[in-house]
């Protein structure tokens, strides 16, 4: 394994493949505050010059946390298809990129590769990558998923509406959920973050989308975004739940902060299809985001992209519905500005795509972050072209629970309308037959009028 | 270990590796004390796949420093190319924000007069800043500046720390020979730091010259850093605009090579002063 | 006409319609150097805020710089329609946004009002746009020209082989553009910028290119991207110009800088409609980018923004074949970084097309700025996105003469194939008949030089 070259007249010398990636990665403020990024824009290119040459056997035999400390790793690790994987466990990183990006390289011949690859090898490809290659190595990856429908088809974008309240006022859930419906969003999810955490709340907001959901007859699932012991103590106790949702960090540490571990996660899937209201088969909904395990503490000197990419090889376990990043939330701290929002959005995608799982993302900044809404849509445009299977859109943007941005009603419909794309199908007949789309599945003069639903 | 044998052992593993699939080996062994590198070596290379014409895609990259013959997969660069591009990018973000070594500026035996450009961010971020001579300045040209000269020569850094020692020696030096060839009076050649083209303005008044010529760092590019510009302009006034300047561009080593450039730039300053004029004008004079 | 707003319990009185629209703008560090930019973001929301509500007409009745004064407002001035005008001079600023963007407005509604619309109401209206406004209402609106080919067809998507080189070696460039034309670059045009300006150089590179197309009949037009007089000498003693190319600013001021106006240009159109090979009727190759005024001290207290609009006002009065701006290419003292870069390149998408314009887009960025690959690759996808009608195609993405970074010939083969455009119809045919194209796509033979041995 080589871990120096020569640039500039001058030798790097690395010490690891942690450091190797770390260094390697674009430049991001949570890399800097944990002390691992490249110091200079030289030191960077070096980094990535050796990652190059690294194989996907180097990687594999230096995971990023060791396999015998950390169950992330073992999950990861165990995951991986042996016969596949020996099959390309000497390609270089460059080669894998190489063979991304190929013409002769199909959807399928890549969903196999990924069948090989430990997360580790995904972050690296992602790491030589420019925004460009990202989205165009993306778009080539068809990843579906099934729970009442189907995501993820050629041709579609999904979103979720996510119509959170201050004081999870009921009637103002409502209104925002309707708001959203008669701009078309919601085919992927109909998803609220609770104010109020408890068991009993939990059950009487599943039952309220569960409510509107059977009124309507809207083909969608729902999920209500509680910490996932609340939410399977909730379906023990007669909650309609169609999906489980937990946000997931890269780390066994950071998962443990989060009050989750490998078993638990696969004890509320088993519970999701036993008592669930979903077909199914994919019932598990995630949430990740890279700086997380940094902001517990829980980062063991690695990168947050390589933590990021962990996280996906953590969710692909479990064949989640949705698993969505939630890019700009944390901070200036781990993204600084726009520049390293959108940069993030990117990779996460590409490699939630990489890792074989039905990837979205939630297009998002903070108020004390260098960035706007400007920003926002710039990445959304990004990821609708990379083919994103959902986006998270809330009411004008501005999620008034979570305080922060997201991208709006208005946005998703835009980009919908701007790249020929439709919602899934069913969810697209039936917003026709509401009279919000039109047979092109635009918007009809109607649309955008919520009180076309309480005639 | 010799670093020949490095290199060495390193190709042969390179090439190990591109040709076989099943390479086996010990991984605890691969993680051994053997010292070993990542060669990064700048060339140019044709890395089309199943060239029709090999031969003419070399000759093709010899005659030019563009970035052709490059291949692709899918439709991006290989790997290694985009890696070279961001080497040199690195490399050129790099010269931009440096300042001129002060014993290259000895060497040439140049007074080092400065804008108002109090420092680099200023001059990046406010043209006026460097495009004015600071009072220090201004005061040593009055009193120390050869006057009523036909030509002044100005030394700037531009937006290059590499243009003025890699470049402008040669240049500088071919330049007053072919002017002195042609009996053309040459007032102090000046070095002026943090300065942008329009300086050259107001020392043209202050040393009342015909024709002043500023040789000015370039920005960088991916190619090179150590391009310098000549800006030439006949007696500037008030009413002059950008198109009165003649500019001649891309003079260094792969471009056009210095000794050469100062040669012709003597005779296109012969010829300004013969027809009284530079610029758009100039250039239509001559036909 | 109302100048002041409250916001958030403060007063804001605004001097001028220049005014408002410079501190409307978004931030951009030239309008900072100019001393024209808003002070505080809630100044720039109060800014926009009194724009929405200004009429059209209070903006007509307060040219930026006087008609009686500036060559460029004369020539936007004389160039509208009055009755169109007259129907539309009772909307807001607000108004008309609401109406480029309706479901209901159709691009040939756009394309009416659009000569009714002076160069100060198109910048206004931008800057009451968000990226994916912009993004939207660009892609309504797509304007044809024809010079020996057609550009701006729906699904069409050109590239400027930009195949330059540091001392012009006529080998050397026709190697690049060899390469450019086996990506699939050149369809709009095989663009040069010469080093050497003078008449002779030009006219050579002018020759080089021509008999390469002759020798290969390839469907395009050739141009020297040299000073517009340059070109028309060349020109007169015989030499093959496809398109007739120039450098234009938003005041009269600037274009005395660059040696051009009316009459010049007007002079350059008429010869090459007597004497160029290329059938037109549009003959022209323009190029503009936010902040050439300013670094020409050229800009009479107007923003950047509105400087480009009047640009591009002014160059539609010669009804060009190609425009494109050049936004990145000046330095971080005009856009700081990637950031301002794509948010210009994205204004001067939508305000060309508004101004009627076959517009291209440059996503350009120098080695000096806050920028680097990715913001252009960004910079890209939205335009393309948008409509624009063509891009430069630069080998590896690195002009070794300009020193600057620009669409390569593989971003552009990418951009294509990502959207499922093709490239202009008698080059497509052309690029099928050398083997580089099938059905839309590269075949494996596209990006070998040595096809044309």
């Amino acid at each position: 394994m080589i871990l120096s070259t020569t640039l500039f007249g001058r030798t790097y010398q690395f010490n690891s493949v942690n450091e190797v990636m770390a260094k390697a990665n674009e430049e991001k403020s949570g890399d800097i505050m944990a002390g691992i990024a490249a110091e200079s824009a030289e030191e960077r290119v070096a980094a990535k010059v050796v990652l190059a040459n690294l194989t996907l056997e180097d990687l594999y035999n230096n995971p990023a946390i060791p396999y015998e400390t950390d169950e992330v790793t073992r999950i990861i690790q165990d995951n991986v298809n042996e016969k596949i994987y020996q099959s390309i466990k000497n390609w270089t990183v460059e080669e894998l990129r190489e063979k991304i990006l190929d013409s002769d390289t199909s959807s399928n011949d890549i969903r196999r590769i990924s069948r090989g690859l430990t997360s580790e090898m995904v972050a690296a490809v992602a790491k030589l990558m420019s925004n460009l290659d990202l989205i165009y190595g993306a778009r080539k990856i068809t990843v579906t998923a099934h729970c009442n429908t189907t995501i993820g088809l050629e041709g579609t974008l999904s979103t979720r509406l996510q119509p959170n309240h201050p004081t999870d006022n009921e009637d103002g859930i409502v209104a925002s959920i309707l708001e959203g419906l008669a701009y078309g969003a919601g085919d992927a999810v109909i998803g609220l973050n609770p104010v109020d955490d408890t068991v009993e709340s939990v059950v009487r907001m599943f039952k309220k989308l569960e409510e509107i959901k059977n009124k309507f007859k809207i083909p969608t699932q729902t999920s209500v975004l509680a910490h996932v012991t609340t939410q399977m103590e909730a379906i023990r106790q007669g909650a309609p739940a169609d999906l489980i949702f937990q946000s997931i960090a890269g780390s066994e540490k950071g998962n443990t902060a989060f009050g989750i571990s490998g078993d638990l996660i696969a004890e509320a899937k088993d519970l999701a299809l036993r008592q669930g209201t979903a077909a199914g088969p994919n019932v598990m909904y995630f949430e990740t985001g890279q700086g997380a395990e940094l902001s517990s503490n829980a980062h063991h000197g690695v990168d947050q992209l390589t933590l990021e990419a962990r996280c996906y090889g953590f969710a692909k376990k479990y064949d989640p519905f949705l698993v969505n990043t939630v890019v700009g939330f944390i901070g200036p701290e781990y993204l600084y500005d726009a520049k390293q929002v959108i940069r993030a959005g990117l990779e996460d995608h590409f490699m939630g795509k990489l890792s074989g799982i039905s990837m979205g993302v939630d297009v998002c900044y903070t108020n004390h972050m260098k960035a706007d809404q400007d920003d926002m849509e710039n990445l959304g445009v990004l990821l609708t072209q990379a083919g994103v299977n959902f986006l998270i859109t809330a009411p004008h943007a501005d999620d008034v629970m979570l305080n922060y941005q997201s991208l709006g009603y208005h946005e998703a419909q835009s980009l919908r309308e701007l790249t020929g794309l439709s919602p899934i199908k069913e969810f697209d007949e039936w917003l026709q037959k509401m009279e919000v789309l039109d047979n092109k599945s635009r918007l009809t003069k109607k649309a955008g009028d919520a009180s076309l639903f309480l005639v | 270990m010799d670093v020949e044998n490095i290199v060495k052992e390193v190709l042969k593993e390179l090439e190990g590796r591109l040709g076989q699939e099943n390479k086996t080996g010990n991984p605890e062994k691969e993680k051994s004390n053997i010292e070993k590198h990542v060669e990064y070596i700048k060339e140019k290379k044709v890395s089309v796949d199943n060239p029709i014409n090999v031969e003419t895609i070399r000759s093709a990259q010899e005659i030019t420093p563009a970035r052709i013959g490059i291949g692709r997969t899918g439709t991006r660069m290989k790997t290694a190319n985009y890696l070279d591009f961001l080497i040199d990018h690195a490399a050129a973000q790099d010269a931009v924000f440096k300042d001129v070594d002060e014993s290259v500026l000895k060497e040439l035996n140049l007074p080092v007069l400065n804008s108002t450009a109090k420092d680099q961010e200023e001059y990046l971020m406010n043209l006026d800043a460097g495009r004015k001579l600071d009072e220090a300045s201004v005061e040593w040209l009055k009193q120390n500046a050869e006057k009523g000269k036909q030509v002044q020569i100005i030394v700037s850094d531009g937006l290059s720390s590499t243009g003025t020692p890699e470049t402008v020696p040669d240049l500088m030096s071919a330049l007053i020979q072919g002017l002195k060839l042609k009996n053309i009076t040459i007032g102090t050649p000046v070095f002026i730091k943090r300065s942008r083209v329009w300086i050259q303005d107001e020392v043209a008044k202050l040393v009342d010259c015909d024709v002043v010529i500023s040789l000015i760092g370039e920005r960088p590019g991916l190619a090179t850093s150590k391009s310098i510009s000549a800006y030439i302009i006949y007696r500037p006034n008030e009413k002059s605009v950008e198109a009165d300047r003649t500019v001649f561009s891309n003079i260094h080593e792969g471009g056009v090579p210095p000794a050469e450039a100062g040669a012709h730039l003597a005779d296109t300053i012969s010829e300004m002063l013969k027809f009284k004029s530079s610029g758009v004008k100039f250039a239509q004079r001559l036909e | 006409m109302k100048l002041s707003t409250a916001l958030s319990g403060e007063t804001y009185q605004f001097n001028s319609v220049k005014e408002v629209l410079a501190k409307a703008s978004e931030e951009k560090s030239g309008d900072k150097m100019a001393g024209i930019r808003a002070a505080s973001s809630l100044e720039r929301m109060a800014a926009k805020l009194t724009l929405s509500e200004l009429q059209l007409k209070d903006i007509y009745e307060n040219p930026v710089i006087p008609y009686e004064h500036d060559e460029v407002t004369r020539i936007i001035y004389d160039d509208i329609s009055q009755f169109i005008y007259k129907e539309i001079s009772g909307w807001t600023v607000g108004e008309l946004r609401n109406y480029i963007l309706s479901h209901r407005t159709t691009s040939e509604d756009l394309k009416r009002i659009s000569r009714g619309l002076t160069s100060e109401m198109i910048s206004g209206v931008s800057k009451l746009m968000s990226s994916m406004d912009l993004v939207s209402a660009s892609q309504k609106m797509r304007y044809q020209a024809h010079c020996n080919t057609t550009i701006g067809e729906p699904g069409r998507l050109a590239f400027r082989a930009q195949a330059n080189h540091p001392i012009d070696n006529p080998n050397g460039i026709i190697a690049s553009v060899k390469e450019g034309l086996s990506y699939g670059s050149g369809d709009a045009v095989i663009g040069i910028n010469p080093n050497n300006e003078s008449v002779d150089s030009v006219s050579k590179i002018l020759h080089i290119t021509y008999d390469l197309m002759d020798k290969w009949e390839i469907p395009t037009q050739n141009c020297v991207l040299s000073h517009v007089t340059t070109q028309m000498d060349a020109l007169r003693k015989g030499a093959p110009v496809g398109l007739m190319f120039q450098s234009l600013a938003g005041t009269q001021k600037a274009n005395e800088d660059f040696g051009v106006s009316e009459e010049i240009l007007d002079e350059g159109y008429a010869l090459m409609k007597e004497k160029s090979y290329s059938a037109g009727p549009n003959f022209y190759y323009f190029e503009t980018g936010q902040g050439s005024e300013v670094s020409l001290s050229a800009h009479e207290g107007v923003d950047m923004q509105t400087l480009e609009a009047r640009t591009h006002g002014y160059a539609r009065h010669w009804n060009p074949f190609m425009v494109n701006n050049v936004s990145g290419f000046i330095g971080p003292e005009i856009l700081f970084d990637g950031r301002q870069v794509i948010r210009a390149d994205l204004e001067d998408l939508f305000m060309g097309k508004l101004h009627g314009l076959p517009m291209g887009i440059a996503p350009t960025y120098t080695n000096h700025t806050i920028a680097d690959q990715n913001d252009q690759e960004i910079g890209g996808m939205l335009t393309a996105l948008g409509g624009a009608n063509f891009y430069m195609g630069v080998p590896g993405g690195d002009d070794v003469m300009l020193s600057y970074q620009d669409t390569s010939y593989h971003d552009d083969a990418t951009l294509r194939e990502m959207f499922g455009y093709r490239p202009l119809a008698e080059f497509e045919k052309w690029m099928e008949k050398m083997g580089l194209m099938e059905n839309g796509k590269l075949t494996s033979r596209a990006g070998d030089l040595s096809v044309f041995d």
